[in-house]
């Protein structure tokens, strides 16, 4: 018999779509923490409030971040979730596993927790569902000695995160796997160890398109892009034509510079005028590729509302070679954390600290020139400041 | 027992561990893909090797025995390699094209759904809520749930103008993409929170509370010693309950959620948007929350019938107007719609042209 009755659940295990209640029964079959979840989800299901407490520093020898404490308001009726942690494990580059990883992973956490989990948080983590903190050292040792680390979370780097890029993407202008793996192990110690005025993010896509919402998502964006012409196959393109699409309409018309043109069954594009959108890309893949000269955009600053409303990131850098080892790119990442961290004050995100101080200072920090891809126009107001270089000149 | 020797700062396994060998083979020699088929794909290197992936629904919070039963899948025919999306989908990743449909077919006889690719809803991102955040003013998991149910045929097999990318949060901290979503739900709470001056006092660190309000609305208060908070400068976020628990911001009878439409990510056509709210409030219905799933339907509904091909949903409305957004969707415009906190000067008309 169940420990708890759950009508209002059990409703969500009718339907078409893939139930997360199902998933929390199948876990309580083997687990107390798993049917105290359900029952306590049972209750802020009937009245329409959670019961969790937020906090309480808990974690792993030596680290600061990777584990979000969380503990039930309501323990005497749920005592299996009295505790209920979450453990972020870092994921692989691309989220790629193969099923004996995951097995050992599902194994130890059997042993030690609810035997719930999220693939993947939204910041890109493995993260492990309910545990104590009796079981935090358990699992850090069993994880760590397997190679799995932890994650990030609060004041820190955030776990860097990607698009599938290279791996299997025709698109993929940059090794976006390769980019976030390098930086992941670059920034071990300020992913582990909270010390930075709030959360950094980076994350990487492979081009435009933009699967992993780096540029809406991450203080530090990193978009791939390229110069050069476009490649296109003209047979590939009648092939399209021939199987009924409206290049004319689809492509060419909506192409948001208007520097394509199709006459005589040939696509041609003014390659000058291109934004390098990815739209014709994207629609006729088999016809159409990016340029040859690969490299990266590098955008600043995006994150979610709080406070003072949400951000999407400003181009700071049109263009930057991103090639291994990542020199350039990784010395670029240090003056702008540095930057950030000298002048930011406490829960202030980069973005706001722009919004603070202006672009000038960030620029001037890094040695980056002002240029007009950094801006959808100039300023409107007769405002401005002079600084004393200006008048050298 | 004893514990295995642990290792510090190791950080993830390297990814190439777990790749196929074609993928090992043609990385970053991709020439095209094809999409076969809703929830299949084949990509074609420029060697002529080919890759095949089956994308399967999935909600995110997995059992470790669901785990266990798609790595079996995996093994089956895969050679056990398999990967996640970054909407959270999971993808057989297969060599033999042979295996292709077999593989399609015990997953469909086995429950699974297939979909997500081209121009449809992929999976929604979504957050915690009930079922593990503090903060949640709803469920997230059970609103996907509900909204999905409805919507499942335009992840297996219809079609829309274009991608619909659905989000659902369960606070403002808005933990997914809910700001640059095409259709997306953010839980809201509407009321200041009530303290309990008495366990304030007694379990509640001052300066930490006070410090926790973004807008500054909360005062220490002496003689309770306690806090006050200003109400017309509080915005209900709900920090302030995260650092001191006794400040309750949860009002089960007030807290619902929001809609938002027209958010989008990829530069393709048009700059990425931020989301703009459509509806401003529903009261939370567990557990399937029937009005906000039908004003979704609607929206999407309206969408598909008069935006053009490739046109996502915010470029639709941008094209058309908002003014028409709600005339063809008949939701009905309200003071909250109106910009009063950060982007006003943004977001008011100044033109003598607009449409009725
Ligand atoms: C300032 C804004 C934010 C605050 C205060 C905040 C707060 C929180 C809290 C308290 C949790 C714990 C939930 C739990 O109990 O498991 C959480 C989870 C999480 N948050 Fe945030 N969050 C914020 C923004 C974001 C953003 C923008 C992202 C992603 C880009 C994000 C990614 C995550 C992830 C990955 C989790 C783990 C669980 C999940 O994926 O739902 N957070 N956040
Ligand atoms: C303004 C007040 C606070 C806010 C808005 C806040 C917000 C958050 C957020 C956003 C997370 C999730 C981090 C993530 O997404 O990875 C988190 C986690 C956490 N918070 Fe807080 N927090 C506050 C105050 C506190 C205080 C006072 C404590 C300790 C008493 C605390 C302890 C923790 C711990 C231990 C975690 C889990 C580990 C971590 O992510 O650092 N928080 N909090
Ligand atoms: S962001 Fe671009 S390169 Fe990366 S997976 Fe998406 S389409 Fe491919
Ligand atoms: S990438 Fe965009 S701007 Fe460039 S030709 Fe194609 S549609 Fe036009
Ligand atoms: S959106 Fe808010 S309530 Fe939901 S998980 Fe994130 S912080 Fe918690
Ligand atoms: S809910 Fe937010 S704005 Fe209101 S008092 Fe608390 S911390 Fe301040």
């Amino acid at each position: 018999m169940a420990k708890y009755q759950t009508p209002m659940l059990d409703e969500l295990e009718k339907g078409a779509w893939p139930s997360f209640v199902t998933e929390i029964k199948k876990a309580a079959k083997n687990s107390k923490m798993a049917e105290d979840e359900l029952g306590q989800l049972e209750k802020s299901f009937q009245t329409k409030r959670g019961y969790w407490k937020h906090g309480g520093i808990v974690g792993v020898l030596g680290y600061g971040s990777g584990v979000i404490g969380r503990y039930s308001s309501l323990p005497e009726e749920f005592p299996g979730v009295a505790h209920f942690h979450t453990y972020r494990i870092n994921q692989p580059s691309g989220f790629f596993y193969t099923s004996e990883a995951l097995k050992e992973i599902c194994d130890i956490w059997d042993k030690y927790g609810s035997g719930l989990t999220n693939l993947h948080g939204s910041t890109g983590d493995l993260v492990l569902l309910g545990t104590t903190t009796d079981a935090l050292e358990p699992l850090f040792a069993e994880y760590s000695s397997r190679g799995w680390d932890l994650g990030g979370s609060g004041s820190a780097m955030r776990t860097p995160s990607c698009c599938i890029g290279q791996a299997r993407c025709e698109w993929a202008n940059i090794n976006a796997m390769d980019i976030c793996n390098h930086f992941t192990q670059h920034f071990q110690d300020e992913l582990h160890r909270p010390a930075f005025p709030y959360k950094f993010k980076i994350k990487v896509s492979g081009c435009a398109c933009d699967c992993v919402a780096a540029i809406a998502r991450a203080d530090l964006s990193i978009i791939g892009t390229w110069k050069g012409d476009i490649r296109i196959d003209q047979a590939e393109v009648k092939n399209y034509a021939d199987n009924g699409m409206d290049i004319q309409k689809e492509i060419v018309g909506m192409c948001p510079t208007e520097c394509m043109t199709y006459e005589g069954g040939e696509l041609k594009i003014n390659n000058e005028k291109c934004s390098r959108c990815m739209h014709c890309i994207s629609k006729m893949t088999k016809a159409l590729r990016p340029g040859e000269e690969k490299g990266a955009s590098i955008l600043v600053g995006s994150k979610a509302p709080i406070v003072v409303g949400s951000l999407i990131s400003w181009v700071l850098v049109p263009f930057i070679k991103a090639e291994a080892p990542y020199e350039e790119l990784t010395e670029l990442t240090e003056n702008i954390i540095e930057w950030w961290d000298d002048n930011a004050k406490p829960r202030e995100r980069l973005g706001e600290l722009i919004e603070v101080k202006g672009m000038r200072p960030l620029l001037e920090a890094i040695g980056v020139a002002p240029q007009p891809q950094q801006v959808k126009e100039p300023r409107k107001d007769p405002f401005f400041f002079w600084s004393e270089s200006d008048f050298e000149k | 027992m004893s514990l295995p020797e642990r290792q510090t700062d190791v950080g993830p396994p390297h990814y190439e561990k777990f790749l196929p060998p074609v993928i090992k083979n043609n990385y970053g020699k991709w020439k095209y893909h094809e999409v076969l088929s809703p929830g299949t794909m084949v990509h074609v290197a420029e060697s002529g090797d080919e890759l095949y992936t089956v994308r399967v629904a999935s909600p995110r919070l997995l059992s470790t025995e669901t785990i266990r039963e798609v790595c079996d899948l995996a093994e089956k025919y895969c050679d056990g390699y398999l990967r996640f999306t970054t909407r959270n989908n999971i993808e057989l990743l297969i060599s033999d094209k042979a295996k292709l449909d077999p593989c399609v077919a015990e997953l469909k006889e086995k429950g699974y759904m297939i979909g997500g690719i081209g121009p449809r809803i992929s999976n929604v991102i979504h957050t915690q809520g009930w079922v593990h955040c503090h903060g949640a003013c709803t469920d997230a998991s059970g609103l996907v749930k509900a909204m999905m149910d409805e919507l499942h045929e335009y992840f297996t097999t219809k079609e829309l103008p274009n991608k619909v990318r659905l989000a659902v949060a369960c606070c403002v901290n808005m933990c997914g993409a809910v700001h640059v979503s095409d259709i997306a739900v953010v839980a809201v709470h509407r009321k200041v929170p009530v303290i309990d001056d008495e366990n304030v006092a007694k379990m509640c660190e001052i300066p930490t509370t006070v410090g926790s309000c973004p807008t500054s609305a909360i005062r220490p208060n002496p003689k309770t010693k306690s806090v006050t908070i200003n109400e017309e400068k509080c915005m209900y976020c709900g920090n302030c309950f995260t650092v001191c628990p006794p400040i309750n911001i949860h009002n089960p009878e007030e807290d619902g959620v929001a809609i938002v439409v027209g958010g989008k990510i990829g530069s393709l056509r048009t700059s990425p948007k931020f989301s703009k709210l459509a509806i401003p409030f529903f009261y939370n219905e567990p557990p399937r929350w029937p009005k906000v799933v039908d004003a979704i339907k609607n929206i999407l509904n309206v969408y598909a019938e008069n935006a053009r091909k490739h046109e996502r949903v915010g470029e639709w409305i941008e094209r058309v107007g908002w003014e028409e957004f709600f005339k063809l969707t008949g939701i009905e415009f309200t003071f909250q719609h109106i910009d009063d906190f950060t982007f006003m000067r943004d977001t008011m008309r100044s033109s003598a042209a607009f449409k009725y």
